[in-house]
């Protein structure tokens, strides 16, 4: 029981990081229709300005003051590349044939990875905990279920972002304008909507997102290297896809299960078969449910 | 008073002449139709109008306000609306679905709310007179629905709408980028001869508003209704162009859409309608 419960806290954290990510993919592919597969980089890339600032500021500054300069900083900078990949890589594209953005986006993600294994170098990269202890909820004989401070911040600090997200897409004009681009981008520019800019702002703030994950992967973990968005991404990746790709509540929704499989399964079997546990599973789900869970079913009337 | 001026507009599709040398202008404050058997390259020339396709030759120049001349053929797609003060609906609808009535209205008025947002940055913090800008769209846009008969639908999602209200829908949405000319492309097609005569009511009303109207119809009972003037294409070329009476007894117009030579041919729209 006990254990189940710490599993349970783990998995929600891990989902957290995962959930945020699947949202830039399943931003993008709602509004473009394509696979943006150096999103799993910019999160890398997220992470490593997140290590470069708290480094540089940590001897400076107290840990809130860094934390918080780690986080606007990362944010900025990986809207800044997200927005440069889109212009740069896929908007000369659009209009192509389908799989072109596809490769584009290939192309884009091995170039990130290998500009940060130079410019960075290939090792791996740590930071010690800044947020050490926790409040312990429950004990069981030796076992003590723990809730750290770091999984608290990062769960809080996701809830406040979904918050903002969500509001921003439904409520204001600028995510009025994403969902009718999304929904027929012709008609939308027809209508007065700048498409491009639209997209642009949607890849910005998908990047954002990502920057937060990144750095909070790195306070979870503790250890980054170049190589860090490859795996993340394809997590994301599915997770989009398992929730529904195209579906925002979906990609936050399908992140947090993920996170729970990979949890419970590291914790009852065996840690190595982990990710086979989340692909079967995503497998099993698209078998039953080919648009994913929250995923809109396209109705033709005819 | 012309507000919009098409001189010698050209455009091929590879091999293929839609729209050929055609030239007209529509005077301000009137309804003008555009008639002609199917295949005459009417939607072609609403779409090099509204900025869909990039004509091969001609120009197009549109008038906004008095006085000001932009010529459309030079606008990108989303300039139509907020420079030339250009609106259309489409044959096929086009709304978006899974949007609210409100919602699909209020996203015509975007170029408003978003230069008030300061690009969504002050919107996101409710600052900079967007609360303000909000609650005048919001205004408009119930003046719309209340118009079209729609405002019991408007928290409803577009896609759920029955086809009639849908139109209706499409023509609030289209008046809500506030435009100088609306287009409109087949407004009463599949609407039934009820809906049909409200729909006439609608296009004077938005006549009377001061807002110019430029139709696509087959229905001759709402295009000699209506129409202060109509202009007639066949096989991409002008064949006639004048008021309802003068067009219902152009033989040219009688031709076209008879067939030259072909006396057996009773189901002809217009020799139904005009007759």
């Amino acid at each position: 029981m006990a254990y189940a419960l710490q599993q349970l806290i783990n998995g929600l954290t891990l989902g957290m990081i995962y959930g945020l990510i699947a949202i830039g993919y399943t931003m993008v592919y709602g509004i473009i229709g394509m696979i943006n597969f150096a999103h799993g980089d910019v999160f890398m890339i997220g992470a490593f300005v997140g290590i470069i600032v708290l480094t540089a500021l940590s001897t400076v500054t107290s840990v809130p003051v860094a934390l918080a300069a780690a986080f606007v900083i990362s944010a900025f900078i990986c809207a800044v590349y997200g927005f440069s990949i889109e212009r740069v890589a896929y908007r000369p594209l659009r209009g192509s044939f389908r799989l072109a953005p596809l490769i584009s986006a290939i192309g884009m993600s091995i170039v990130l990875e290998n500009y940060v294994q130079v410019s960075q170098g290939a090792l791996e990269r740590a930071i010690p905990n800044l947020l050490p202890g926790g409040i312990v909820l429950l004990k069981q004989g030796d076992f003590v279920v723990q809730l750290t401070w770091m999984q608290l911040a990062i769960i809080i600090v996701t809830l406040v972002l979904l918050a903002a997200f969500t509001y921003l897409v439904t409520k204001t004009p600028l995510g009025r304008a994403m969902r009718a681009v999304e929904q027929d981008a012709k008609m939308a520019a027809l209508l007065g909507v700048n498409t491009n800019r639209t997209i642009s702002l949607t890849f910005v703030i998908g990047s954002a997102l990502a920057a937060f994950a990144g750095v909070m992967f790195l306070l979870y973990y503790g250890v980054i290297d170049f190589y860090i968005g490859f795996n993340a991404g394809i997590k994301a990746f599915t997770a989009a896809v398992l929730g529904g790709i195209g579906s925002l509540p979906g990609a936050v929704l399908g992140g947090l299960l993920i996170g729970l499989i990979e949890a419970f399964w590291s914790g009852y079997a065996t840690v190595a078969y982990k990710d086979a546990a989340v692909y079967s599973i995503l497998a099993i789900v698209l078998m039953f449910m080919p648009s994913g869970l929250l995923g809109r079913h396209e109705i033709e009337k005819v | 008073m012309t507000i919009l001026s098409v001189s010698n507009l050209t455009m091929r599709f590879g091999g293929l002449t839609a729209v050929n040398n055609v030239s007209f202008a529509a005077e301000r404050g009137h309804i003008t139709a555009v008639i002609g058997p199917n295949g005459a390259g009417k939607t072609t020339l609403f779409n090099c109008i509204t900025g869909f396709y990039k004509p091969t030759e001609g120009s197009i120049a549109m008038s906004p306000s008095l006085g000001k001349i932009v010529r459309l053929e030079k606008l990108a797609g989303h300039q139509v609306a907020s420079k030339g003060k250009v609106a259309r609906t489409f044959q096929n609808i086009r709304l978006f679905g899974g949007m609210t009535a409100l919602e699909n209205l209020l996203i015509a008025q975007h170029n408003k709310l978003q230069s008030a947002t300061g690009f969504g940055v002050l919107g996101v913090l409710g600052l900079g007179g967007y609360r303000k800008a909000e609650k005048q769209a919001i205004e408009l846009a119930k003046h719309w629905l209340d118009q079209t008969g729609l405002m019991a639908r408007a928290d409803d999602p577009a896609g759920a709408l029955p086809y009639g209200d849908q139109r209706r829908l499409e023509i609030a949405r289209a008046m809500c980028t506030e435009p100088a000319l609306l287009c409109l492309d087949e407004p009463a097609a599949g609407l039934n001869p009820r809906e049909s005569a409200g729909l006439n009511q609608l296009l004077l009303k938005i006549r009377d508003e001061g807002c110019s109207l430029l139709l696509i119809e087959h229905d001759m009972g709402v295009v000699m209704k209506i129409s202060d003037h109509i202009i007639v294409l066949d096989h991409g070329k002008k064949i006639a162009d004048g008021s309802p009476t003068e067009i219902r007894n152009d033989p040219a117009v009688i031709a076209a859409y008879l067939g030259e030579g072909d006396e057996d041919d009773p189901d002809a729209p217009v020799a139904e309608s005009v007759a």
